[in-house]
């Protein structure tokens, strides 16, 4: 069992011990004359506001826009957000670190998501994220992630690769996985669940 | 033997997904049968059908529907296709290849309910899915199906699809409304309930993707006839997740009172050569665990239920005896640990606790006392928090504490006579 990382005292919380300057207030929501907003994403995070009664439910979407444009929930990013949708960026921040889709830091380009929850772990998930961890090494292209259940366990075990689904995955094709993405191609395309016929189809002939 | 198929008949259609096939497998005909019926007769055609929900719970839908006041508030119908219950990919599977049945079975279950405004909840890692459905929307839109006065009626309603950002805890109905409204996924205290305050401070229908996607079929056959297929007080088909260790891991409809063997053995394909099923869930991780011994158990609510456990999303987990029971119990137990949204401390706290005290049995430190110790946490956990995220833990566990006590001991002593002699 790795130990678990302690900062100061002891505690878990990274910069638990750090001062809080109490002189500062909270920053407010960004005045708009003073943050600059890229017309796209400003008319991409309006349109999603303008799709709900209440314009607060596009906090996820717009988050989600910020992070393609820039790869991650930065603060900046999350200060353009703030702008657009007159939120304070700690509402924003919060609602970022709720969920795991959303990168804090920045990361490689391509998302690898494993699988490794039960039913992909049943039928060697773990073994195919470590020869993942270790093709992909310190590639600084790939954010590789051990991700709970994707619902994709018809393909287990199976990876998530820049959002596409993948599987039934053996160990090797991890390398090869990899040396697609360098390579700017498809990865491993005929294991793509786009083109997975339903179980129930071949069920029918089985058991008739 | 032929299974009655009504979800997955035509999945494997080509081009099923674009309105053109869908219209021609006749799509979209149980819409202009309801808009030519009072909501009400909507609603008891779904009551009379016997279907119950389709997403954990088993909530008969006819009456959620019927929960909801009359009147003309604004009230919302929302979709709950965050299916992230390990185990279950029933919905995605569905949405995938047939997107306008869900969206014909969102306008129907609107109608009754006197809905304009209805929401798809969708996980965020389905992005294929999510544009699949996009897709579908545009072409529905543009076909009059969805908008002002639909199909020459006085009905109209819009449907927005919403994409989560990866949180187990909004498939839970109030986490995803505070999910959908822009916040943490939180989930609120009940009473109020949805059908009441729900999203919005509005009263809200929240129905799973399965679920609305039979309410065409209702509609066209009437929920007489649909209330033939299934058992008492089980009607209809279901679409069954089978997955880990089986031959052939996939969706199955089948209809329910379907012996649990057929479906793991015959349809499944069972565990691989030489191998025996040692446990299994039958409705996602979050049901209370079987045996072999189960395995004749028909599968429906009330069987199940019987039996101790439940039929939850329909998400058949088969683990062979290749594979420790501990390694199972761990993987669960940090799953949960991961996803507690933290609010209630039984369920932040407990699931933290199991977590270490697995990873003590495990590491041989444990003494047989952390046996006990681990079921008293579960039993603190079972209806002391706002949702069931713990519970989802704490029946698992507790069920593989009383049916596997034995294999926990020998696993602690084999561990400690390792350390021993190291």
């Amino acid at each position: 069992m790795a130990p678990v990382a302690r900062y100061a005292h002891g505690s878990r919380v990274p910069g638990w011990d750090r001062a809080a300057d109490l002189e500062k207030d909270p920053a407010g929501v960004p005045d708009p004359a003073l943050v600059e907003v890229p017309p796209e994403l400003r008319s991409e995070i309006e349109a999603a506001m303008a799709l709900y009664p209440d314009p607060h439910s596009a906090a996820l979407p717009a988050l989600a826009a910020a992070q393609r444009r820039y790869g991650w929930c930065s603060p900046e990013a999350i200060e353009q957000v703030a702008c657009v949708m007159a939120l304070t960026p700690a509402y924003l921040t919060s609602v970022a670190t709720f969920y795991d889709m959303f990168e804090l830091e920045p990361v490689g380009r391509h998302s690898v998501y494993v699988c490794t929850n039960i039913s992909c772990s049943l039928r060697g998930a773990d073994a195919l994220y470590a020869a993942l961890e270790e093709a992909a090494a310190d590639d600084p292209n790939i954010n590789l992630r051990s991700f709970e259940c994707l619902g994709a366990c018809d393909i287990a075990p199976m990876v998530s690769v820049d959002h596409a689904y993948y599987g039934p995955l053996e160990l090797a094709d991890a390398r090869r996985l990899l040396d697609d993405l360098a390579a700017g191609r498809d990865p491993i395309p005929e294991l793509a669940l786009a083109r997975r016929r339903s179980a129930e189809a071949d069920a029918d002939g089985g058991d008739a | 033997m032929s299974r009655p198929l009504i979800l997955l008949r035509d999945i494997d259609e080509p081009g099923l997904a674009t309105l053109e096939v869908y219209e021609r497998r006749g799509g979209y005909q149980a819409l202009r049968k309801a808009l030519a019926m009072e909501p009400d007769a909507i609603v008891a055609q779904i009551d009379a059908s016997g279907l119950r929900g389709r997403g954990g719970a088993g909530f008969p839908a006819g009456r959620k529907s019927s929960f909801l006041p009359k009147g003309d508030m604004d009230k919302y119908l929302v979709c709950n296709a965050d299916e992230s219950e390990p185990g279950t990919f029933k919905d995605r599977e569905l949405m995938q290849k047939c997107p306008h049945m869900l969206i014909e079975g969102i306008l129907i279950a609107a109608r009754g309910a006197g809905i304009t405004r209805a929401f798809i909840y969708i996980r965020g890692e389905y992005e294929a899915q999510a544009r699949i459905l996009d897709a579908a929307l545009a072409q529905a839109t543009a076909a009059g199906y969805i908008g002002e006065r639909i199909l020459g009626s006085d009905f109209a309603c819009s449907i927005v699809l919403h994409r989560g950002a990866g949180a187990y805890i909004c498939g839970e109905e109030t986490g995803l409304l505070d999910s959908l409204e822009g916040k943490r996924g939180n989930p609120r205290l009940k009473p109020p309930f949805p059908a009441i305050q729900g999203l919005y401070q509005g009263p809200t229908l929240i129905n799973n993707v399965e679920t609305l996607m039979t309410m065409p079929h209702i509609i066209a056959v009437g929920g007489e006839e649909y209330a033939k297929l299934g058992v008492a007080n089980s009607a209809g088909t279901k679409v069954v997740s089978v997955s880990g260790h089986v031959r052939r891991p996939g969706n199955y409809e089948i209809e329910l009172g379907t012996p649990s063997r057929e479906i793991i053995f015959e349809l499944a394909g069972g565990p691989p050569d030489g191998r025996r099923v040692k446990l299994w869930f039958p409705g996602g991780s979050s049901s209370p665990v079987l045996t072999e011994a189960d395995l004749d158990i028909p599968y429906d609510f009330d069987s199940l239920a019987k039996a101790g456990t439940m039929l939850g999303s329909g998400a058949i987990i088969v683990v062979d005896d290749s594979t420790p029971v501990l390694d199972v119990a761990l993987k669960l137990a940090k799953f949960y640990r991961h996803e507690s949204c933290g609010k209630c401390t039984p369920c932040r706290e407990g699931t933290n606790w199991t977590v270490r005290m697995l990873e003590r049995i495990d590491a041989g430190e444990a003494t047989p006392m952390d046996l006990d110790i681990m079921a008293s946490v579960q039993d603190h956990i079972i209806g002391n928090c706002l949702c069931v995220l713990g519970d989802a833990m704490a029946m698992p566990i507790s069920s593989m504490i009383v049916k596997f006590r034995g294999e926990f001991e020998a696993h602690l002593q084999s561990r400690q006579l390792a350390g021993a002699t190291a």
